[in-house]
């Protein structure tokens, strides 16, 4: 029995396992690996360079602007998005007519989340080739035409080096948004209402209720949502790839990290410097969860 | 909306006891009908954001190139369902061909090959139980761009770049994390009786894993299997290095942009868009408390 068992768990776990070996954990291992040597991704050979590439990095002016543009999503967009997702999803809660006990929720409050959520389940490519479509610079564009129609000039959106990364991060923050707004929604219809009852009794309005009872038992959503949000604003590629000019343009107004590991590593030729690239990024992803996780630390309520 | 609601609060000196639901809440009418009318105008506001987008690019499908930029809002003079032809014959056809085949193959490993290690890493105590789970726990926080340019060699090498099977294995091993992970926890709730007594009648591991539990954990499956058609589907950095010469749907997207930008068939472009986004809404409607439970749960732990 004992034997038998055994087998049959390795029976089970063995394809998984060599699957998930050769194609996620080896490539992460390797790329380790590659960021200390000149590896051209082409000849077979290469040197071992130590930490030369991160040297290079360091003055690469290209891939300091796509961290700084990587920083400005990263900061803003996780921001924006829980902002929003909060705001709207308290209105879906504690708005409700007759929401006696908090949760009951505004009519109708099941097709705003059905609409809210539909960016989340298209795929990035499609999105970007919308709104590339909408944020046309010229005078006829279809954004242009409403700021005309609501007597605004037209402007260079994604044509306009100051203004093509916070199109993108408009993008990134509208497509999200639906997505925590049903998070929340979640996490506060599983809120106890007797919390709420409570919170009646001693007289607090639909806003106190809010910020006093239901924001402090969200906080560990939010944390965890903000770091979701971090790694998808570090990771961002798809967007700015289909959506921007170059891509990356315009004068590398849209870089970002995996724009410069995908053009290091497959245009120029250059596998092993790309590779130092990924490193930095994880990194960087490593040491914003443990920023957030930590700063953002609360004490647990259970409930 | 804030100052509304306040001076309701303060208009009732007293806490109004709660009554069932359904009654004012000690605001007052007024405040209440206030509030509503605001939440609504504001959440309708949204709501347009989103979906103008999208209506504006299906509108878009059936109108001439020249009707979509002159004219943005309005209705096109004949319907242009030639836009739909002109898009297949630039080879979306066969993109959504790539696609369909790519997602099916991926999606029926991973589903047999997920929750087979979640079953067994969520039932089964044995030595490297807890390392084989965060392994595969720790691939949902990695960043893709790390691991991409080892990983193009490493398909490479195989001689799978391009291919079917090459993608469809890749985007199995990347679906594994999420896949176990949400399995694991479905497993563990399941009861423990119902497979005791099989194993009583004789059933043997694998028996009760395909006759007892699988069936059990249907809910589960229904979730996580949408989830992976959607995911799959809309993949497109995995196979835009992996598969250059075998475009999935939403790569054929991205290149039909690409290469209206100098053709000026726009009509076409929004034609394909159609084709990509419509199947996805269709399961969407049809599935959306799964794809939002799905989805949700991952990042609730």
């Amino acid at each position: 029995m004992r034997h038998g068992q055994y087998r049959f768990i390795a029976g089970f776990l063995a394809v998984p396992l060599v699957l998930y070996a050769v194609f996620v954990i080896s490539p992460f291992i390797q790329a380790f690996y590659y960021s200390m040597t000149n590896w051209t991704g082409v000849s077979p050979q290469f040197d071992f360079v130590g930490l030369q590439n991160f040297q290079n990095l360091l003055h690469d002016s290209l891939f300091l602007r796509a961290v700084r543009n990587n920083v400005v999503l990263l900061v803003a967009m996780p921001l924006l998005v829980i902002l929003l997702a909060l705001f709207y999803a308290f209105l879906l809660n504690v708005a409700g007519r007759g929401s006696g006990a908090g949760v009951r929720g505004v009519r109708g409050s099941g097709f705003y989340k059905l609409v809210f959520f539909l960016p989340q389940v298209l795929s990035v490519p499609v999105i970007a080739v919308i709104w590339a479509v909408i944020l046309d610079p010229t005078p006829t564009g279809l954004a242009n035409s409403v700021l005309r129609g609501i007597g605004f000039g037209s402007l260079g959106w994604l044509a306009d080096p100051n203004l093509a990364l916070y199109c993108v991060l408009w993008v990134l923050v509208w497509g999200s948004v639906g997505f925590y707004l049903v998070l929340f929604n979640a996490a506060m219809s599983s809120i106890p209402r007797d919390l709420f009852e409570a919170a009646l009794i001693d007289g607090a309005g639909r806003v106190a209720t809010f910020f006093r009872v239901t924001m402090p038992l969200l906080w560990d959503t939010i944390q965890t949502s903000w770091v979701y949000l971090a790694v998808l604003a570090l990771d961002v590629y798809a967007l700015v790839a289909v959506m921007t000019a170059g891509p990356g343009g315009p004068a590398n107004s849209t870089q970002v990290i995996s724009l410069q590991i995908a053009q290091n590593g497959f245009q120029f030729g250059r596998a092993g410097y790309a590779s130092a690239m990924g490193v930095v990024l994880f990194f960087f992803t490593l040491l914003i969860a443990a920023i957030m996780l930590r700063a953002t630390r609360r004490e647990r309520i259970e409930y | 909306m804030a100052v509304t609601t306040r001076t309701g609060d303060a208009g009732t000196p007293t806490p109004t006891p709660p009554r069932q639901a359904g009654d004012g809440r000690g605001t007052g009418r007024a405040g209440d009908v206030g509030v509503n009318v605001f939440s609504h105008v504001v959440l309708l506001g949204w709501t347009v954001m989103v979906v103008v987008p999208f209506a504006w690019a299906l509108l878009a499908s059936v109108k001439t190139s020249p009707e979509i930029f002159g004219s943005p809002w309005s209705l096109p003079e004949t319907f242009q369902w030639s836009n739909f032809a002109r898009a297949w014959d630039k080879g979306v056809g066969q993109y959504l061909l790539n696609s369909v085949i790519v997602v099916t193959g991926g999606v029926v490993l991973t589903m047999l090959f997920g929750s087979m290690a979640a079953y067994v890493l969520a039932r089964y105590r044995f030595p490297g139980n807890r390392v084989i789970f965060y392994l595969f726990a720790a691939g949902m926080m990695f960043p893709v761009f790390l691991a991409i340019v080892p990983l193009f060699f490493v398909v490479r090498n195989l001689g799978m770049l391009s291919t079917y099977q090459g993608l469809i294995l890749v985007y199995t091993a990347y679906s594994l994390p999420f896949t176990v992970f949400f399995m694991h926890a479905f497993f563990r709730t399941l009861p423990t009786s119902i497979a005791e007594a099989a194993f009583l009648d004789g059933c043997s591991h694998t028996g009760v894993f395909f006759r007892v539990m699988l069936p059990m954990a249907r809910p589960g499956l229904l979730s996580i299997g949408i989830f992976n058609v959607l995911g799959q589907f809309n993949q497109f950095v995995l196979p835009s290095f992996l598969s250059p010469e075998k475009p999935v749907l939403a790569q054929g997207i991205a290149t039909l942009l690409a290469s209206q930008r100098y053709e000026g068939d726009w009509g076409a472009l929004f034609a394909a868009l159609t084709i990509a986004m419509v199947p996805v809404v269709v399961v969407y409607l049809l599935f959306y408390r799964q794809v939002q439970a799905g989805l949700t749960s991952g990042t609730l732990k």
